[in-house]
């Protein structure tokens, strides 16, 4: 007979347990029961998607056809409520499943401070996806937040809801934050960083209330300050959550006392996880769970194996944040400390000796010494030797200056840890890049390195880049560019959540390493920054690429094309012969009919281009933008107007669709197609965005393609009427303005942030469409300018002539 | 040397350039964010794209049209690139623009 092994609970120890188990083979049948409605996930990286960094899709560690694969039997949504040890049989709502072997997997339960109002609606811990989704909704921009703890939980909840624009107080009851990570000094730092960023920080705050009549209103502290509050969010600490056990009689401590087995005093049953205790220590990171699952597999196995506990590091998962901490950095006698201090660049490292031996590393501000300090502290090595530059890392530490920023990661030596979470070391990253594995996630699917918090990920690339030389490239997410670390997605969120509104600012605030920044970084900074503050920001010219700086396309030559709008592909015989006009009065070698049912004025000169838009203009029409990261072309068929099959006015549609969307800067170009009928005669499934009308309405298709990749619409929603497909495809673009990253085409965003997550802001949640869209439309009230108008002025037609002609000199 | 004095300084847009027409083509004038003001001819050695429409940041301009990186000091093209750029001895007084002439006239005439 097979094994019946039944797991309670599908958090992140019981997830890497049954991976473990598969691959090795185990025979037995599985049922896996979860309290909340939904399987295994990457419960670390709720941090990014409260923050908005990531989707919940995306940190989904076992779906669905995983375990169909491995014939798991789900039971999600259902607590397991009683243990029946004498039958062998656990007790659900669906009623009893037996079992042979018998896994707690319970993890914790956020601790609740037993306060006045803890039960008011409005209050929430940090634990789970509903929890998460709690606070999204509540950290719209200007509300009101207050986070209960200062540690490591309470400051990702505080930073993701500050990261969607709340106001958020964090209420600390010790001297300073994460007491029992961070020495003061690191502390003080870290408090400092936080408030620039807005988050306003109260240590020393015991809560005495929590304030509200039908919902939280407020916080009370003991010293009397009241902090307004929309939502409140406690992250005080975790219990193991031990209830089944204790019913059952196992026997419990703190946790579930487990030995090196993994095994409770009923043979038949294991735990692992944070519910259980194991020689009188709890744990609440994951690293030690994965090694517990592993143990645990092999007991199942009927392998030999046990459990020992290893030093785990700390980091903070707050983008911009550097903070680590390993090892233990008390005062003590026989310790001393090393410390360095840069208050300029906000750099501090602690490090604490006993005796010869590294036993603390306190790090903020630049954390990429991290591992091998943490590697020092494990091996128990003798630093006496290298004692007088060992703060300075290994670069120094080895003698002699850093030459190559790899230099750090090439210094560890193979069994270094690199991947804290699942105890991957470099050498077996190395191993797995010399079999074959050349991208980040080649990578991750052999080792696992970097594949739960994945704040290791630039630790894992260098080691890559060390194995493979110069054949590596960064794949995954690389930073901007050369000039800073910071990838543009969290470019995106600290420009917001800092308020940062130049291009020098952002280089400052964000550490950027150049001191103008490049020709790849300056654009997009640009863009963002129009983008999020479209009434402050004014626009840097200089940092444009040399067609939208010009308001022109450059040819191969150094002349320029014009092309002017032509609204839906329909133009009139003035405006055509104000075009025939230009065309000879400048000597226009070539006139064309675009791709993008318009007119081509090629090879024109640069210091005709004033008075060539000027002539247009007086005519009537505006810059087409054909050079722009914006709005392109709207094609349109001729539509219910003339054609015996159009279904709707398209060739209207689509000239409202111009008029609505036109000036706006957008992260790449975007062209829209609008077709009468499903004949689709302007290819409107292959746009940015494309409408095909039907009888009963209008169907938006978004994200295709048709330049290097080619790719077919996916639908977004059929509307009924003309004005609720201008607002939807409004509130899209915005949405798009306001996520996607520089140069990315609507395909590839659309690509990484999934079309149920648009569809979820712009279609279904109405409130959410109507203020994408109403953000658009305050874009548009100050981009909605010709910029030819505005350059052809007197005033500025002398830039577009050379400052000086020393020619006309020389031939006196 | 000899100093022609060809423009004052703002009418140069920082982090961007301005032409000089000269007999021997196009010199363009960069400033950068610091101020410091070069002189290169407007010709890239790759397909001849103008320099002067190149994004400027510190003390280098990327060409516009295939996105080479030259020094503005030296004139040579930074990184796997190889090419330079003629440059031409130029300095900032009293908020004018003087560009040394003497090895203009020297290219003109060869
Ligand atoms: C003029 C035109 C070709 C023509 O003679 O018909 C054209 C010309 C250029 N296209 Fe295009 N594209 C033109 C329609 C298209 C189309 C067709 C369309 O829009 O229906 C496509 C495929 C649809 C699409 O965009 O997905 C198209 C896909 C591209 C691409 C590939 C974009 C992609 O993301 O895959 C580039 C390269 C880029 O943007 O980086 C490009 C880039 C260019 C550039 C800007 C190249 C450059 O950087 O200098 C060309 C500028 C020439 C000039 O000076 O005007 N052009 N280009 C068309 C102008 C349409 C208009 O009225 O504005
Ligand atoms: C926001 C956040 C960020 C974190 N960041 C980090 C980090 O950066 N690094 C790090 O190392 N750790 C981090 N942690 C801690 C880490 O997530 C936990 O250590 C880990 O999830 C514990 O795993 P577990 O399997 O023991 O429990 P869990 O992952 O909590 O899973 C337990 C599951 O059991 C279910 N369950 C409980 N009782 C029952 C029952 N009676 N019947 C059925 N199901 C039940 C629960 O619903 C839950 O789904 C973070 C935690 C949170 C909440
Ligand atoms: S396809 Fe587009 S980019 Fe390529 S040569 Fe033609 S116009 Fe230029
Ligand atoms: S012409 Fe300058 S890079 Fe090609």
């Amino acid at each position: 007979m097979a094994m019946k092994l039944v797991v309670i609970g599908a958090g992140m120890a019981s997830g890497r347990l049954l991976e473990q188990l598969f691959e090795a083979g185990f025979a037995g049948t599985v049922t896996l029961f979860n309290g909340e409605p939904r399987g295994n996930y990457n419960r670390l990286m709720l941090s990014p998607v409260l923050s908005g960094e990531k989707s919940y899709d995306e940190i989904i560690t076992h779906d669905d056809a995983w375990y169909g694969a491995h014939g798991v039997a789900c039971r999600f949504a259902e607590q397991v409520t009683r243990i029946d040890r004498e039958r062998k049989v656990v007790v659900s709502k669906g009623g009893e499943t037996p079992y042979d072997a018998l896994v707690i997997a319970t993890g914790s339960a956020p601790f609740i401070i037993p306060v006045a109002g803890k039960d008011l609606p409005g209050v929430c811990t940090y634990r789970d996806l509903e929890d998460t989704n709690a606070m999204i909704a509540a950290s719209t921009p200007g509300a009101k937040a207050v986070v209960i703890g200062g540690g490591l939980l309470g400051l990702e909840a505080a930073a993701g809801m500050a990261a969607r624009g709340a106001e958020v107080t964090v209420i600390h009851l010790m001297g300073h934050l994460m007491e029992r990570q961070l020495d003061p000094s690191a502390g003080y730092l870290l408090q400092k960083d936080l408030e620039r960023r807005g988050i306003r920080v109260h240590c020393k705050g015991a809560t005495k209330a929590i304030l509200g009549k039908d919902r939280v209103e407020a916080v009370l502290l003991e010293d009397g300050t009241v902090y307004p509050a929309d939502l409140v969010c406690m992250a005080v600490g975790i219990r193991p959550e031990v209830r089944l056990a204790v019913d059952a009689h196992l026997e419990v401590a703190r946790g579930i006392t487990v030995d090196d087995r993994m095994r409770t005093s009923d043979p038949a049953i294991l735990a692992l996880g944070e519910c259980v205790e194991h020689d009188g220590q709890l744990f609440g990171l994951v690293a030690p769970l994965y090694d517990q699952a592993r143990v645990l597999a092999q007991t199942l196995l009927g392998q030999p194996a046990a459990f020992c506990p290893v030093e785990t590091a700390t980091r903070l998962k707050v983008t911009g944040v550097d903070l680590f901490s390993a090892g233990d950095f008390a005062d003590g006698p026989g310790r001393e400390d090393i410390v360095f201090r840069d208050p300029g660049r906000g750099v501090y490292r602690r490090l604490v000796l006993e005796g010869a031996r590294l036993v603390g590393a306190v790090m903020y501000g630049d954390t990429a010494d991290g591992a091998w300090f943490f590697d020092k502290i494990r091996s128990q090595e003798d630093v006496s030797a290298i004692r007088d530059a060992l703060i300075f890392g290994p670069a120094f530490a080895a003698g002699g200056p850093a030459a190559n920023p790899l230099a750090a990661v090439a210094a560890l030596p193979p069994e270094a840890e690199i991947c804290g979470c699942n105890g991957v070391c470099k050498g077996r990253i190395m191993q797995a890049v010399e079999a074959g594995a050349q991208s980040l996630d080649a990578v991750r699917a052999l080792t696992k390195a970097s594949a739960s918090c994945g704040s290791c990920t630039g630790l894992v690339e260098q080691v890559m880049a060390l194995t493979l030389g110069d054949g590596f490239r960064t794949a995954t997410n690389p930073p901007m560019c050369r000039c800073t670390d910071h990838m543009h997605e969290d470019v995106r969120r600290l420009i917001r959540a800092q308020g940062l509104k130049t291009i020098p600012a952002v280089m400052q605030e964000l550490g950027w390493t150049t001191a103008g920044g490049c020709a790849s970084c300056r654009p997009a900074l640009n863009y963002y920054l129009l983008a999020d503050w479209p009434l402050e920001y004014r626009d840097d010219r200089q940092s444009r690429f040399v067609n939208e700086r010009n308001h022109a396309n450059i040819q191969k030559d150094g002349t320029y094309s014009v092309v002017p709008r032509i609204w839906g592909g329909v133009t009139t015989p003035a405006e055509l012969r104000a075009i025939a006009d230009a065309a000879d009065r400048y000597g226009v070698p070539m006139v064309k009919v675009t791709g993008g049912q318009r007119i081509d004025l090629l090879g024109v000169k640069k210091e005709d281009l004033p008075a060539i838009w000027a002539d247009l203009n007086a005519a009537g029409m505006v810059s087409g933008h054909a050079y722009a990261k914006g709005l392109r072309t709207v094609k349109t068929c001729v539509g219910s107007e003339f054609c015996r099959f159009g279904t709707q006015d398209s060739t209207g549609l689509g000239i409202r669709l111009e008029k609505l969307l036109w000036g706006s800067w957008t992260p790449a170009k975007v062209k829209l197609g609008v077709s009468g009928c499903p004949r689709n005669c302007a290819e409107a499934t292959c746009k940015d965005i494309g409408i095909v009308c039907v009888d009963s309405g209008y169907q938006i298709g978004v994200a295709g393609a048709a330049g290097m990749d080619v790719k077919e619409t996916e639908a977004l929603c059929t509307v009924p009427t003309e004005e609720e497909a201008m607002e939807v495809i409004a509130a899209f673009v915005q949405l798009y303005r306001e996520n996607a990253r520089y140069l990315h085409r609507i395909y590839k965003w659309v690509a990484k942030v999934g079309l149920d997550w648009c569809r979820a802001q712009v279609v279904e949640d109405l409130a959410s469409r109507r203020a994408l869209a109403g953000r658009f439309r305050l874009g548009q009230s100050v981009s909605q300018a010709d910029p030819w108008a505005d350059l052809s002025a007197p005033k500025e037609r002398s830039q577009w002539a050379p400052l000086a002609d020393l020619s006309l000199e020389a031939a006196q | 040397m000899i100093w022609i004095d060809v423009g004052a300084l703002e009418d140069l847009p920082r982090q961007g350039a301005r032409l000089v027409k000269t007999t021997a083509g196009c010199v363009a004038l960069f400033r950068t964010v610091a101020d410091r003001v070069f002189a290169l001819d407007d010709r890239c050695p790759h397909k001849g794209g103008p320099l002067s429409e190149g994004i400027v940041h510190g003390d280098q301009v990327t060409c516009p049209l295939h996105a080479w990186v030259f020094s503005l000091e030296t004139g040579m093209a930074q990184g796997a690139d190889e090419g330079a750029v003629r440059t031409f001895a130029v300095k900032v007084e009293a908020g004018r623009v003087l560009l040394d002439a003497g090895r203009l006239a020297k290219q003109a005439a060869a």
